[in-house]
């Protein structure tokens, strides 16, 4: 093929104009460097938004709700199977929370291969006392290593050291908010007293703050052995088995499936946090669009430069067309002047954008909501390069069809004679 | 008796634009191997226009054309391309030398093209071509700091790279004062006498036409005396 020729000749034209494709290539330096900066800022804060939530929640949660059975006994009869009953005053039955042969099931999830990993959890109501006065709240009992392990755990704790809740017996982290209202510190003990009237003291080793404010007032954390004791169950005791899976898309189908094995209510991620899902979605559809719409003007400005040049070069095409290129190398030659652009302009942006990213990462960014961020968050992912530099290729060889078209169907004979 | 490079029988050609027009009527004749002939007439005779027509650039006309005894009707415009890349050799009016390159990268293109040599090869005949017309010093200077005399032999020398069957010219003269002129036609002199090479030269320039073998007179599209 002729095409070292070819890039030789495109190379000569785009050298002898090479300030106008400098501004051409700047342009899509431009768009390019605010795609990356924009979708890298833009996920990082889908991320840590997401984080928030998502990453502390479970892909399927198996629990026990207290609801209604829906095996009422007129079921059973057999003289009342052909119509429609309607039965009125039903209360829920039940309440036992405990899900029924944890031991069993936990044994049975930790050899199924679709599962990254498991935390039992049990949920208890409690009021913590301060004084004279009783602060409703929660205490939930946790496995501090899976916990971590799973749910980022860790990230959370502002004071202490989580694996105290496991080392030291009787012990508690406490949300942020309660421990401001209880004026508690690490080392203090505070009373607990169950619902069912069980008081019990708890020796404070750390404070969390999850960045969601409410739920740090009332939200506190203990070993699981530690909350069975509160409440006087024994040691198989668990309401909620929390269930992370290696693919998180999986989690309605799973959660169906367990559902019906273990007869327990099975809740999956995409229920619990819907809206989170979508707030991302049209955050990350927001910041491609307008990464497209900067690329598309880009490509406006590469169209208009080829064009001029195209205009200017006229006689240099009849030439080489009455020499003998043909008309398809006349267009090969300027879509390689056009891409020769996209793809300089698209490195250059790949290196600007994460040379802005790094300095959009060093912005301070300091909210209480926040407890482990410091600077704006920035994702690196090296697939918004890639679709960066794709896109910029893509657009500038569209940007370029159009006139080395035009070029390539130029008629020598015109430029010759018109002379 | 020589082999026959081009041959045209009964080519007619109108413009159609706003009204039809005819520009050629019923030309025919041929070219044999080493002839040195040249095309004249008035301004608007159209003897340009036939040019054209045999050079292959333009297809819209009817009859018949052969070169090296190929029929070019419903030929591609690749295929066309490929014919005037290795059958046919320009020089025109405006030398039209590649403003961007470099004098022997110019008399280069068409033979890199090609791709009958290596590029070393090419450069190599390049250099000698230029020698031939006395201006290998100039090879490595930009095509737009040369005169009109040296870029019009910088033309010739590019004509030359494929060792075409026929070197057409289209008023080679018609931009360049007499002293160049002069040179330029002995360079053609030359080529037709030491290398047998075919020319077909349209002119207006009564001198130079009177000095080649054959003289092919046209009168408004048609052939008068040949």
């Amino acid at each position: 093929m002729n095409l070292k020729l070819i890039a030789d000749i495109a190379k000569s034209l785009l050298m002898a104009r090479w300030r106008q494709s400098l501004v051409a290539a700047i342009g899509v330096t431009f768009s390019i460097t605010m795609f990356i900066a924009l979708l890298g800022f833009m996920n990082g804060l889908n991320d840590l938004l997401d984080g928030l939530i998502l990453n502390r929640t479970p892909h399927v949660r198996l629990f026990n709700e207290i609801k209604p059975n829906p095996n009422q006994p007129i079921n059973l009869s057999n003289d009342f199977q052909g119509g429609h009953n309607f039965i009125q005053s039903i209360k829920s039955s039940g309440g036992r929370l405990e899900i029924h042969n944890g031991g069993a099931i936990l044994a049975a999830l930790k050899v199924d291969p679709r599962v990254l990993g498991i935390s039992p959890k049990i949920s208890s109501q409690v009021l913590y006392n301060s004084g004279t006065i009783d602060i409703t709240g929660a205490v939930s009992g946790i496995d501090v290593i899976a916990e971590s392990e799973l749910f980022f755990f860790k990230d959370y704790i502002r004071e202490g050291e989580p694996l105290d809740l496991k080392n030291v017996s009787n012990s508690i982290i406490l949300g942020k908010g309660v421990a401001e209202k209880l004026l508690a510190e690490i080392g203090d003990v505070v009373q607990v007293t169950t619902s069912k009237g069980d008081r019990l003291p708890l020796k404070v080793v750390g404070k969390f703050q999850s960045g969601i404010a409410d739920f740090d007032k009332v939200q506190s954390f203990a070993s699981i052995a530690t909350v069975q004791k509160l409440l006087g169950k024994p040691n198989t005791y668990v309401t909620d088995i929390q269930i992370k899976l290696k693919d998180l898309n999986t989690a309605p189908s799973v959660a169906k499936e367990y559902a019906k094995i273990f007869q327990a209510d099975a809740e999956d991620i995409q229920t619990a946090n819907s809206q989170f899902s979508t707030g991302s979605f049209v955050r990350t559809l927001i910041s491609y669009s307008v990464g497209i719409v900067l690329l598309i003007v880009a490509g406006f400005g590469i169209y208009n430069i080829l064009n001029m040049m195209i205009y200017e070069k006229m006689d240099t095409i009849a030439i080489l067309k009455a020499t003998g290129f043909s008309g398809s190398d006349v267009r090969k030659i300027f879509l390689g002047i056009a891409l020769s652009i996209g793809l300089l302009g698209g490195l250059l942006g790949l290196v600007f954008g994460f040379s802005l990213s790094l300095i959009i990462d060093q912005i301070p960014f300091n909210t209480a909501a926040l407890p482990t961020i410091k600077t704006y968050p920035v994702n690196y992912n090296p697939k918004f390069y890639i679709i960066g530099i794709v896109f910029s290729l893509f657009t500038t060889y569209l940007a370029g069809f159009f006139p080395a078209r035009k070029a390539s169907k130029i008629d020598p004979v015109i430029i010759i004679r018109g002379k | 008796m020589a082999k026959t490079v081009l041959q045209s029988s009964n080519i007619n050609k109108s413009f159609k634009d706003p009204i039809v027009v005819p520009v050629l009527k019923d030309i025919s004749f041929s070219v044999d191997q080493g002839e040195f002939v040249s095309v004249t007439g008035k301004s608007g005779c159209g003897k340009s226009t036939l040019l054209y027509i045999l050079s292959t650039m333009d297809t819209d006309y009817e009859g018949d054309l052969r070169i090296d005894g190929n029929l070019m009707r419903g030929k591609t415009e690749s295929e066309l391309a490929r014919i005037r890349n290795e059958k046919i050799g320009f020089v025109f009016q405006f030398h039209y030398l590649l403003n961007e390159f470099t004098v022997l990268k110019n008399v280069m293109l068409p033979g890199l093209k090609l791709q009958k040599y290596s590029e070393a090869e090419v450069e190599h005949r390049a250099m000698e071509h230029l020698k031939t017309l006395g201006i290998e010093t100039l090879a490595l200077k930009k095509a737009n700091q040369l005169s009109g005399g040296e870029k019009q032999r910088v033309a010739i020398s590019r004509a030359l790279i494929n060792d075409p069957l026929i070197i057409m010219g289209d008023e080679p003269t018609g931009n360049l004062d007499k002293k160049n002129s002069d040179i330029v036609f002995d360079i053609f002199k030359q080529l037709c006498e030491e290398f047998k090479q075919t020319l077909l030269i349209v002119t207006h320039d009564q001198s130079f036409a009177e000095n080649t073998h054959r003289i092919i007179e046209m009168e408004d599209g048609r052939i008068i005396s040949n």
